[in-house]
């Protein structure tokens, strides 16, 4: 009975949540609301993947946001594609460049190399460097830096590269998602439909990780990295693993994200965006199940709802929530309220003693 | 029972050949040409006094510190192998401070240490019960009350057991333990030598100890390290009749415990 | 020539700039384990102090020389404030302090914005500084010669304190042995504030040559620390030198990188660099070893 509740327990919560994000929210919130609320369920799904590195594996990925831009720059170029139809070239092309299409956007005209592509190539991407530096026992705050340089380094290039990938304004105004008009409200709630089933997913996808032995030994990892070689694993395959996972639902995140928000660009890639990402772990709790996507979606409201109201308080809030919530609740939130709740004698305690 | 008269098939197959072994630490030679043969069956001890080189020794079998010669297991030389690969070879270690998982359960330290023999799609499962493995493991290093119990809250014996549990379910067949006794009970070291006898009989054992009165109760051959070197090597008799063996320590022994002292510090 | 002395002489002005930076950073993380995101907006904080030293005292070729000082303590005071209210709490949570110092860096870039507003300020060049030096066919610019001079000087200042004073010992001590030393009767809690404070000084120093080349501005910062960052990883920890060549070799590289491609090639280019030659030397070029499973 007990240990029911243990395993599957966090199912019902988040079947609950997914039926909050799929059912409730839909009826009840404006078109607008919910697409905000779609934006919140893309980095929901970056965040759930930053839980499963940093608060399960220890490792503090501080440039997610590059993750999340190649799934959102994936997409965002078939949209674009799509928009410009057949043979044609991505309105920015030609005004800023001569109307010329570099050949690496060609596959993009097909949505099913796209969607391989959101997955396939953070993964990729992911596994050459965490290769490279978990191979070498770089960890700690050295892999800390350099996955926040390699944002940085992302950006740069992004901005530096107007004529193929937009620049600075990046990539935006897309009017079809798959054959689905954008412009259609019915669509565009589909488009947040399928984000929130996504966050769904990888909910689940961490639960099973969690429980199974992989979660186990990632854990182990965190805690005694050396000690695991010793099991006869190699800390770095653990560790590298669960980087990539987590590189590819920061894709998807992105992915979904281009046609909600309607644009991609390096602002929403860069370090301070990649350290956003992390805001909503720290928030909810790196190492829970739900706190990740939980903390995400309330930091993304509550920077939607403050940005309205004082544009620039914003990221005077962001600082204070890194200091305060690190300082005082350094396991978030969720670990807050539950330790507050344990205090709170649960009935039938005697099935535990077994 | 003497070393040099064993007869070629008294020699089981899981034997450790350690040739020409030299550790150097920025010209400081730790372990210095050190030749040794370890055969399955039996319980080694590594004896000598502290800073002799005898973790340095075991570290460098496991992969921990580059080392020069060779250490071949069944036609391997470890000393060219990762750790990980070392310990799925079948060779497996202690240290002398125990390090477990004090988060996991007892049972999750043991079940976790079972990974080597698990795919990697296995481990993409729930832990369903306990597997038998474990399950024997958890009795014969007699934890079996304490499964569920947090490690970090047993006793400092009670850790070594439970490493030298993780061993028997990574199923080692070379058992290097460093110091695993340090710091027991006389009774807990009593149960300790019976249960590294029990255990000993299909693996080799080698177990680095300073202590006189355990190695004389447990020890199958002794081997004397002194300043990175193998000083002597025999039965106990024998090694307590060797002068040099009692010169050391008896002579030596108060500069091994300052040694001691800073290395732990 | 010209296409390899100006990206050289360049590139050791850059180093120079980051070594600086730099410094303060590997010291602090040797000492404490502790990476202060926030340290480049003491960077910028330096910066700003030279502006508003400017601002009081308006002759820029005195001004200059009030506000290295000024920037030094006020940077450091920054960065003992830093430790007294924030990194102290945090003892042997390295990459939460991290996170924390983040915070701390994003609320001093939005405080800057406020108060100088988004788009910086100028500060006016001391006419001691104005000119160049024509060295084979690049004239290479006073100012970032005198770059160089700060990072030699504060280089040598720094090496001569950890050497030669009490207080370098009780630091060297304390890296070396945190427990020990303290047993032996330093007051390690202490001795950190006093190094946090230094190696915060020092990135207000950088500041004020930053402002001298290209002005204020808020996200000043940013555009150096990530490099200095890099600089720290690749220099290892421990010993100053590593940090030295390493800032040097990054600077001198980048702008190669930028010389053959792009300024933002570059970037990338140094960073791949960096990742490489940490499959060589993971620890960086120079590391204090240890022992055990740690
Ligand atoms: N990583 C290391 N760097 C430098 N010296 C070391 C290192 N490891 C061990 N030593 C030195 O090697 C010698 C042997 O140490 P060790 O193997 O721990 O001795 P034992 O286990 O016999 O007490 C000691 O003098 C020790 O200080
Ligand atoms: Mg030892």
């Amino acid at each position: 009975m007990r240990t029911a509740v243990r395993t599957f327990g966090p199912l019902v919560a988040i079947a609950a949540l997914a039926v909050l994000l799929l059912v409730v929210a839909p009826a009840v919130l404006s078109p607008f609301r919910l697409n905000n609320l779609g934006k919140y369920c893309c980095w929901a799904i970056a965040a759930v993947g930053i839980g499963l590195a940093w608060g399960r594996g220890g490792m503090l990925v501080m440039g997610q946001g590059v993750f999340f831009g190649i799934g959102g720059y994936a997409m965002a170029m078939h949209l674009k594609l799509e928009a410009a139809g057949p043979e044609g070239v991505p309105d920015f092309m030609m005004l800023y460049g001569d109307g010329t299409m570099p050949v690496w956007w060609e596959p993009f005209r097909s949505g099913a190399f796209t969607l391989f592509a959101i997955v396939a190539l953070p993964a990729v991407a992911a596994a050459i460097l965490g290769y490279a530096i978990f191979k070498r026992r770089v960890k700690g705050a050295y892999f800390a830096i350099l996955t926040q340089a390699l944002a940085v380094v992302f950006a740069t290039l992004l901005i530096a590269t107007i004529q193929e990938t937009g620049g600075f304004n990046g990539l935006n105004q897309f009017t079809f998602f798959f054959g689905y008009n954008l412009y259609d409200p019915v669509n565009k709630k589909m488009v947040y439909s399928i984000a929130a089933a996504l966050l769904i997913g990888c909910l689940v996808v961490v639960w099973q990780l969690y429980r199974s032995r992989f979660g186990e030994l990632l854990v182990a990892t965190r805690d005694a990295e050396e000690r695991v070689r010793f099991l006869g694993h190699d800390p770095a395959n653990v560790k590298l693993a669960a980087f990539v996972i987590a590189a590819v639902m920061a894709s998807i995140g992105g992915a979904m994200f281009a046609p909600i928000a309607g644009i991609i660009s390096p602002s929403d890639v860069d370090a301070t965006a990649s350290i956003f990402l992390i805001a909503g772990v720290a928030l909810g709790g790196r190492a829970l199940l739900l706190g990740p996507a939980l903390g995400a979606l309330a930091v993304g409201y509550g920077r939607s709802s403050l940005s309205e109201s004082f544009p620039d308080q914003w990221t005077y809030f962001l600082g204070a929530l890194f200091i305060v919530v690190i300082l005082l609740f350094p396991a978030g939130l969720g670990s807050a309220f539950g330790r507050a709740a344990a205090l709170v004698p649960l009935p039938r305690r005697k099935e535990t003693t077994s | 029972m003497k070393l040099d008269h064993a007869t070629p098939d008294e020699v089981g197959l899981d034997y450790l050949e350690i040739r020409d072994l030299t550790v150097q630490f920025d010209g400081f030679t730790a372990v210095d040409a050190v030749d040794l043969t370890l055969i399955q069956g039996r319980v080694h001890f590594l004896i000598g006094p502290n800073g002799a080189g005898k973790t340095t020794l075991v570290d460098a079998v496991t992969g921990l510190v580059p080392a020069t010669g060779q250490a071949r297991y069944r036609n391997q030389n470890l000393l060219a192998m990762r750790s990980h690969r070392i310990v799925r070879a079948g060779i497996g270690r202690t240290f002398q401070t125990a390090t477990v998982f004090e988060q996991l359960s007892v049972l999750q330290n043991l079940d976790i240490a079972g990974g080597v023999h698990r795919s990697p799609f296995a481990l993409l499962r729930a832990r369903r019960g306990v597997p038998s493995y474990v399950a024997d493991a958890l009795e014969t290093v007699g934890l079996a009350d304490l499964r569920d119990k947090p490690a970090g809250v047993l006793a400092h014996g009670q850790k070594q057991w439970l490493e030298i549990g993780m061993l028997l379910v990574q199923d080692a067949k070379v058992m290097l333990l460093d110091e695993p006794v340090a710091g027991m009970s006389a009774e807990e070291r009593e149960e300790t030598g019976a249960l590294l006898q029990r255990i000993g009989k299909e693996r080799t054992i080698v177990v680095i100890e300073h202590d006189m009165d355990f190695v004389r109760s447990f020890a199958d051959v002794v081997t004397v390290l002194h300043a990175g070197k193998v000083l002597t090597e025999g039965t106990v008799a024998e090694i307590q009749a060797s002068p040099e063996v009692q010169e050391i320590y008896l002579g030596r022994i108060v500069e091994g415990v300052v040694e001691e002292g800073a290395d732990h510090a | 020539m010209d296409s390899f002395t100006t990206p050289l002489l360049a590139g050791t002005a850059t180093g120079a700039l980051l070594l600086i930076a730099a410094l303060g950073l590997a010291l602090t993380f040797g000492q404490m384990g502790v990476i202060n995101m926030a340290h480049g907006e003491f960077l910028m904080a330096g910066a700003y102090t030279a502006f508003l030293t400017q601002q009081v005292v308006t002759n820029a070729d005195v001004s200059i020389l009030v506000a290295l000082p000024a920037a030094f303590v006020v940077a450091g005071l920054l960065g003992l404030l830093l430790e007294v209210t924030v990194i102290a709490w945090m003892y042997r949570r390295p990459l939460d302090t991290l996170l924390v110092t983040v915070g701390v860096g994003l609320f001093l870039q939005q405080l800057a914005k406020d108060v100088f507003g988004a788009q910086g300020d100028p500060v006016r060049t001391p006419s001691w500084l104005e000119g160049n030096l024509p060295v084979f066919g690049y004239h290479w610019p006073y100012r970032q010669m005198f770059t160089i001079v700060l990072a030699v000087v504060a280089l040598a200042a720094l090496a001569a304190l950890l050497k030669y004073s009490s207080f370098g010992r009780q630091i060297r001590a304390t890296v070396q042995n945190r427990d020990l030393a303290e047993t032996v009767g330093v007051r390690t809690r202490a001795v950190d504030r006093i190094t946090f404070f230094v190696g915060s000084g020092l990135a207000g120093i950088g500041g004020v040559a930053v402002s001298l080349i290209s002005g204020t501005n808020p996200r000043l910062g940013t555009a150096y620390i990530i490099s200095a960052f890099l600089v720290v990883v690749a220099g290892g920890l421990g010993q100053l030198k590593g940090t030295v060549i390493a800032a040097f070799a990054v600077g001198i590289a980048t702008s190669f990188f930028a010389d053959w491609t792009s300024a933002s090639m570059a970037q990338v280019a140094t960073f791949a660099l960096v990742v490489v030659f940490l499959q060589l030397r993971p620890q960086g070029l120079f590391t204090v070893r240890s022992r055990g499973l740690a």
